[in-house]
């Protein structure tokens, strides 16, 4: 059941405009071709504009964590630091190294940065602000958020230094074990919504967020979510891949200028994934705060527009991991594999059975109170 | 291989650990920023008393200070950064007395030990707070501590009177 609320801000507005347009003044093939061309444009402008933001947050909440100001030269509160910082790395020198493979030395970066990029794909960054939304989302998102792992690699095969090599292996180990975690947690909400498709997964949390849906088993997949989510960008206590006090920088030791800032906007933007996927699969993504029977508060609800939403949701998501980062220490690369084998891995696959459970028995929390 | 009740006690009392350990955090979040705006708090800038930032030697308004011109401070400089240059003066009554001609001292090379301060015997010279010490050139870091035309101190009053 759709309900018709009045949205004045919605985005999707113009983009119907905009194909109404098209569609009365080209014929098909254009149609299509400056549509994609635009979605395109619009998908990397959001990752430029989304990683310079991230950094200036991380720098500022960082140094709050640190009781110090952070960012304060460049403009009011140092807000063009980030843009000044970018300025600065594209016209740094990529400095060769030498006995590198050199093919495989120059992909590496563009693996990292496809990767994430892929991703934006089917992230609903709003009511109808998602490029494609397929009926395997959830199954996309985890297949080419773990592409990453292969710049990674290849990052430190190439480099021809033993440091790099030791990052990119831990990172491996590391990304491999804790992908199963997530997917396994998002296999357990994939099993309460029922569906894969993230749209679909949205419109059904409208009255009640998957988090709350399954009771504890869902509170357990969220936590364990974000713990191998923080495992999976190398972040937080996790980022044993560039432990730079034993590896120097890890993987990405060699790289220089714009190559090293691939590596570094893939960083940002993989913890923008995790967080919006998070955001969308366990705290209703777009989809304003809803009550059941209260028809003026949705309404009200409804007025503020749903990527506000979507990216509160999401900054929520990621002060929660700039605080991770800054209070826990970094765990030893068996400490961490321990975490995954031994603790996370058990707790999910019983977790996933109580889910299976909950759902069959029909004692979520839509199902008791219906609808 | 560790008993069953354990692995849960174990896994319950980490995860409480980590919360106290976010709690932490999140206090430390909201506590008042430390830094200082240098150049823009100048005039509130508070420096600790006991920083040593640069050796002088106060004169008082008479222009006059108390250095000796005993030499002990030169002495016992590791880095032979005071020069103490004395002059020798003759008195009225036919005594040949020592004076102060000029105190040398030489900032770039000073560590800041204090050495010099503590064994002065006269307490003639301390440590000051003036840390903006920045120069252009390394000539500029050579002072002459005692200022143009003072001289010594003349002993107390009480003294004289016994």
């Amino acid at each position: 059941m759709i309900l018709n609320y009045s949205q004045p801000l919605e985005l999707s507005k113009l983009t119907s405009w905009i194909d109404t347009a098209l569609q009365s003044a080209l014929p098909g093939f254009w149609v299509l071709f400056i549509e994609l061309l635009l979605v395109g444009i619009a998908l990397l402008a959001a990752y430029a504009v989304i990683a310079i933001i991230l950094i200036y947050v991380e720098r500022k909440v960082t140094a709050f964590f640190q009781a110090r100001v952070g960012p304060n030269r460049v403009g009011k509160y140092g807000i063009f630091q980030t843009i000044a910082d970018v300025l600065k790395i594209l016209i740094k020198e990529i400095i060769q190294i030498n006995r590198v493979d050199k093919f495989l030395f120059f992909t590496a970066p563009f693996f990292m940065v496809v990767a994430s990029m892929l991703t934006f794909g089917v992230i609903p960054f709003g009511q109808g602000l998602q490029a494609i939304d397929f009926n395997i989302g959830v199954l996309y998102v985890t297949a080419v958020s773990s592409l990453g792992i292969i710049g990674v690699l290849l990052a430190g095969w190439s480099s021809n230094n033993k440091y790099s090599m030791i990052g990119a292996m831990r990172s491996g180990a590391q990304f491999v074990s804790y992908e199963l975690s997530a997917g396994f947690a998002l296999m357990t909400m994939v099993v309460l919504s029922g569906t894969m498709q993230l749209g679909e997964m949205v419109e059904t949390q409208r009255y009640c967020w998957n988090i709350f849906n399954g009771h504890l088993a869902s509170l357990v997949a969220f936590v364990i979510y974000l713990i191998s989510g923080h495992a999976e960008t190398n972040r937080g206590p996790f980022d044993l891949p560039e432990a730079e006090s034993e590896l120097t920088a890890g993987y990405h030791t060699e790289y220089s200028g714009l190559q090293f800032g691939f590596f570094y906007l893939a960083e940002y933007l993989n913890m923008f994934i995790i967080a919006a996927i998070a955001a969308t699969v366990f705290l209703g993504g777009w989809m304003p705060v809803q009550i059941w029977g209260w028809d003026a508060f949705n309404q009200l609800m409804w007025y503020i527009p749903s990527y506000v939403w979507f990216f509160g949701k999401v900054g929520v998501l990621i002060f929660f991991s700039l605080w991770v980062r800054w209070s826990f220490p970094r765990l030893r690369i068996d400490q961490l594999l321990n975490l995954e084998w031994k603790y996370l891995l058990p707790i999910n696959l019983v977790n996933i059975l109580i889910m299976v459970l909950i759902v069959l028995s029909g004692l979520t929390l839509t199902d008791i109170f219906g609808k | 291989m560790r008993s069953f009740p354990q692995y849960f006690s174990d896994l319950f009392g980490g995860i409480r650990s980590l919360l106290t350990g976010l709690s932490v955090t999140w206090m430390e979040l909201w506590t008042k920023k430390v830094t200082q705006q240098y150049p823009e708090n100048r005039k509130t800038l508070v420096i600790s008393d006991r920083f040593r930032a640069e050796l002088s030697m106060p004169h008082d308004d008479n222009n006059e200070h108390a250095c000796t011109a005993c030499g002990i401070c030169q002495m016992n400089c590791p880095n032979g950064t005071i020069r103490v240059i004395s002059r020798t003066l003759e008195t009225d009554d036919g005594k040949k007395k020592r004076e102060l001609d000029r105190y040398i001292y030489d900032l770039g090379t000073c560590t800041f030990c204090n050495l010099c301060v503590i064994s002065c015997p006269s307490d003639a010279i301390k440590f000051t707070n003036n840390f903006e010490n920045a120069t252009f050139t390394r000539s500029k870091l050579v002072q002459q501590l005692n200022k143009e035309g003072s001289k010594l101190r003349a002993k107390k009053p009480v003294a004289k009177a016994e």
